[in-house]
């Protein structure tokens, strides 16, 4: 539990007590690239809050009561979705869960069209995962209902960057000074890059190592333009965890070695999968990370996976107290 | 007094065909220019007192899109030639990715039909195709397309992706004598990618289309026209290596010659990622601001700069792209590319001018008489102000300040990435073969 | 803004003590009673309570923390919005006598949703409202059984208990509110 300090106007003593959330500014969640440190600080001290539902027989509390929240995919996922209804139901709101086919144009009916009937339906919030990068934004331009973005294309998935953090601030407390490596698919994962910006107001060192196939061209000078001087790039994965203090494998998707940015898969195990091996290269400490699903045997192998370094199951109990804080902060008020 | 004639006074006349920049008056009859100057003495019924304007010959639009037939929804010849008369040009080439494409003769003689609706304001040339269909593998029947009327060859916004094809392509045209345009691009590199591959993809996640995707077949084309002999043209060059190329092949006096648009000289690919005019909000994706070939980077933009300044670049295309609405109210990925451009084209380029980038002379240059060259005088446009020169005449008003209203433009493309902008230049009469095409009012 | 002092650190450590005894009699006994005190500063309170009738019982009583935020019934209204702190009540309160403690009662709002939160941790046997100051205006039918003071107030004065736990001074005051934010406790 963290505390608020304010001074008393009498005694001059700092005194404890909960704050009126003033910090919080975002109608929408898009991406923590507009995340201020008072921000993440106030979700993950709500998680702890929402940890404590979890922890009970019955999950279940009346503060979304009578808010419903629609749960619009149109990209396939069990994990992200189901742990976004839970949250939204343990909340006591109602939940509507569409899927959508991918090209939501080949329909027949775009994508704001499809929204707009969501937002006649007085539907509070909406969780939108799509494999379009920025169709998030478009939909917040658009429309007056709150968006939060659980994954869009390669750019950004929010709620995992925000859960990622908050396991590490769990397990390790301060963060400033630890290093985390994230291995693989840089390119299109849009975990890394939410963990790219989440991480940079917490004084970590974070190293990106992947082939220049699975790097985007841009990087270096997206880096040097955003001032993202915590991030640095390294290609050999011996080098990349040397003292790390956490190891986050990306999944390798099958694709990328059939548009032939990777050569082949057994070459990226040997070059690239993160295992017991080479983690002895790590911080005898050192976590492992994943934002699943894993191909098992592939960026990790089974041992690690399961072994105890791994924090994996950790995460999914955290992304549900995030994703909770996160709803409690959007849904709980509206800007009208 | 003669009937049809037309006197412009007191108008700052800039030709640089003629090297002209004199305040003075035009005498124009029967559709011809007859004396330009100050000692003009004959009067004419109709007279236009355009002090404080500037004079020059009408625009030559080198590369645009009327969408007709087959796309009317985005645009028909009427409603483009409405919106590039207002906005100076007298002569425009249409590209023939319609539906049908214009890949024979007798669809030439459709889109000829239509024009002709439409000539006593504005002339319109049609380029054919390349291929049949624009699919690279056939190539047309050039020689009657050339007879119907077209003014060039190009497969565009397809480039021809067999050199094997493309040689062949220039080796008859080089005969017919007409130049070839290309739009460069190497679809193997530049597949699946959404905007320029730089930093502002990255950060967005979006696909990028590396320059290389053009400066590649940029220099395959360059290598083609000196074996083939043909008059290779690049259209909307947008990176500083494919003006490298362009450079190093007129240097070696080969036939090769280039247009920019006013987009690639004014936007970089930051664009996309927001607008100006709304600084500090979410990052836009802003569809008005995709366009092949991309928004590249400011080094670009200096090096196209230096490419107009040197006469590398000849001149400067719209490549007007109009879109329906629906077509870029979506995602990203799923909007279409292309900028409707005619309407902002001269103000834009003039913050160039006022910037100091370019001479207010090079620009009309690069707007007139360099297109002309490229269109090799065949249909009867020199690009000046000579005597006997068809009376294609813009009048600008350098000072008039405006703002890019996208709901009062003609064409029926409301796309463009300068909504809302404050520009200063503006056309305020336009005269096609000595009659008033277009008057501000 | 000028703040008058009802209550000092002394008052109130004999409003708590009173308060205390009127617990034990009303309940029999110490035995099987518990108290949960409402965040924030219900807490404090509840662990004096529990520390005086250890004192006058022998008995100790487990005091635990409820934080009723995710039960508010102005969760939806944006002006304010509280951080959502943890509940800690880490013993059964099924089949006892739970004893909510708060520090102001007013509306009634805070207590119908620490009811809430009660009853979604176990099946208390009873449960009683001990408060330290009572200021009127009730909105729902709520009452408490035990009540340190009673002060009437004008609805657009506050009163502020400020508990040297917490705050590091023992007082009750009561000011008058400037306009807008207007807490339901």
């Amino acid at each position: 539990m963290s505390m608020r300090e304010t001074k008393h106007p009498e005694s001059g003593q700092g005194t404890l007590i909960p704050a009126a959330i003033e910090s919080w500014k975002h109608k929408h969640v898009l991406d923590l690239d507009d995340f201020r440190r008072e921000e993440i600080d106030l979700v993950f001290e709500i998680a702890d809050g929402m940890a404590e539902i979890l922890a009970r027989d019955v999950k279940k509390v009346p503060t979304l009561r009578g808010k419903t929240i629609a749960i619009m995919f149109f990209e396939p996922s069990t994990r992200t979705r189901a742990s976004f209804d839970l949250a939204a139901k343990y909340l006591g709101a109602d939940t509507v869960s569409l899927d959508a086919a991918r090209s939501s144009v080949a329909k027949g009916e775009s994508l704001i069209d499809s929204l707009r009937t969501l937002q006649a339906l007085e539907v509070d919030t909406i969780i939108i995962r799509h494999p379009c990068s920025g169709a998030p934004y478009l939909a917040a331009r658009h429309l007056e209902t709150n968006i939060i973005n659980a994954g869009d294309g390669c750019h950004a998935h929010p709620s995992q960057g925000l859960l990622d953090i908050y396991t590490m601030r769990k397990h390790f407390g301060d963060l400033t000074g630890r290093k985390l490596v994230i291995v693989g698919d840089i390119l299109h994962s849009r975990v890394a890059h939410s963990n790219i910006w989440g991480t940079r107001n917490f004084g970590m060192n974070v190293v990106l190592c992947a082939p220049p196939s699975l790097l985007p061209h841009g990087m270096k000078q997206w880096i040097e333009n955003c001032g993202l001087h915590h991030i640095s790039l390294e290609g050999n994965l011996d080098t990349a965890l040397e003292g790390a203090d956490a190891v986050m494998p990306l999944r390798l998707q099958k694709e990328r070695q059939q548009s032939g940015l990777v050569s082949s898969i057994r070459e990226y195990i040997r070059l690239y999968q993160v295992n017991n091996e080479r983690l002895s290269r790590a911080k005898p400490g050192a976590i492992i990370m994943h934002p699943g699903p894993m191909n098992e045997g592939v960026e990790i192998n089974h041992e690690t996976a399961y072994g105890n370094k791994s924090l994996i199951e950790r995460q999914v109990t955290n992304g549900v107290a995030i994703r909770m804080a996160l709803l409690y902060l959007i849904s709980g008020g509206k800007t009208r | 007094m003669k009937r049809n004639a037309l006197l412009i006074n007191n108008a700052r006349i800039i030709d640089p065909a003629g090297n002209v920049d004199e305040i003075g008056s035009i005498l124009i009859k029967d559709g011809v220019i007859q004396q330009t100057g100050n000692n003009i003495t004959e009067s004419a019924p109709q007279v236009i007192d355009a002090t404080g304007l500037v004079a020059c010959p009408g625009f030559i639009d080198l590369h645009c899109h009327l969408r007709e037939p087959g796309f009317e929804e985005k645009e028909t010849v009427a409603s483009g030639a409405a919106a590039a008369s207002r906005s100076g040009f007298t002569t425009i080439c249409c590209m023939p990715n319609t539906n049908p494409p214009l890949d024979n003769a007798a669809i030439i003689d459709y889109v000829n039909i239509i024009a002709a609706r439409h000539s006593s304001r504005i002339t319109i040339l049609p380029v054919g195709c390349i291929t049949k269909n624009r699919e690279g593998k056939e190539i047309t029947d050039m020689t009657e397309l050339a007879g119907a009327g077209c003014a060039a060859f190009s497969d565009d916004g397809n480039p021809v992706s067999s050199s094997r094809i493309m040689a062949l392509a220039m080796e008859k045209a080089a005969v017919i004598g007409l130049p070839v345009i290309d739009h460069c691009e190497d679809l193997e590199l530049s597949r699946g990618g959404q905007m320029h591959d730089g930093w502002v993809a990255a950060r967005l996640g979006l696909k990028g289309i590396p320059a290389t995707a053009e400066e590649s077949i940029t220099a395959r084309d360059i290598a083609l026209a000196e074996m083939t002999g043909a008059r290779l043209h690049i259209t909307h060059v947008s990176t500083r290596g494919a003006v490298e190329l362009i450079r190093i092949a007129k240097s070696k006096g080969l036939p090769v010659t280039a247009d920019v648009t006013p987009h690639h000289l004014t936007l970089t690919d930051e664009r996309v990622a927001g607008n100006p005019l709304s600084p500090g909000e979410a990052l836009a994706y802003d569809t008005l601001a995709k366009v092949n070939p991309p928004l590249r980077t400011a080094a670009d933009i200096a090096a196209l700069v230096l490419g107009i300044n040197d006469g590398t670049i000849d001149a400067i295309a719209t490549d007007h792209a109009p879109h329906t609405l629906e077509d870029k109210l979506c995602e990203f990925e799923m909007a279409a590319f292309g900028i409707s451009g005619f309407e902002t084209a001269f103000g834009v380029l003039m913050t160039l001018v006022r910037e100091g980038k370019i001479s207010l002379n090079t620009l009309i240059a690069r707007m007139t008489m360099g297109p002309s060259k490229i269109l090799i005088n065949k249909f009867g446009r020199t690009g000046s102000l000579k005597a006997a020169s068809i009376a294609d005449i813009a009048l600008l008003d350098l000072n008039r300040e405006w703002i890019v209203d996208k709901s009062n433009f003609l064409s029926k493309g409301k796309n463009t990435p300068f909504n809302g902008y404050r520009l200063k230049g503006m056309v305020v009469a336009t005269i096609h073969r000595g009659e008033i095409a277009y008057r501000h009012s | 803004m000028p703040e008058k002092i009802l209550l000092n650190s002394s008052d109130i450590e004999r409003v708590l003590v009173r308060i205390a005894h009127e617990i034990v009699e009303h309940n029999k006994g110490a035995r099987n009673i518990a108290f949960v005190g409402i965040k924030t500063r219900g807490v404090p309170l509840a662990q004096r309570l529990a520390k005086i009738i250890q004192g006058m019982e022998q008995v100790e009583i487990p005091v635990g923390s409820l934080d009723i935020t995710l039960y508010r019934d102005d969760v939806g209204s944006l002006s304010f919005k509280h951080v959502v702190q943890q509940t800690y009540v880490p013993f059964d309160i099924t089949n006892k006598q739970v004893i909510l403690v708060d520090d102001v009662f007013y509306t009634g709002r805070s207590i119908r949703a620490a009811l809430d939160a009660l009853i979604d941790l176990g099946r208390p046997e009873t449960i009683q409202l001990a408060v330290l100051i009572d200021r009127g205006h009730r909105e729902l039918p709520i009452r408490a059984d035990f009540v340190g003071k009673n002060i009437p107030t004008a609805r657009n004065e506050e009163i502020k208990v400020y508990v040297s736990e917490v705050d590091a001074v023992d007082k009750v005051v009561v000011m008058k509110q400037e306009g807008g934010k207007h807490e339901h406790a």
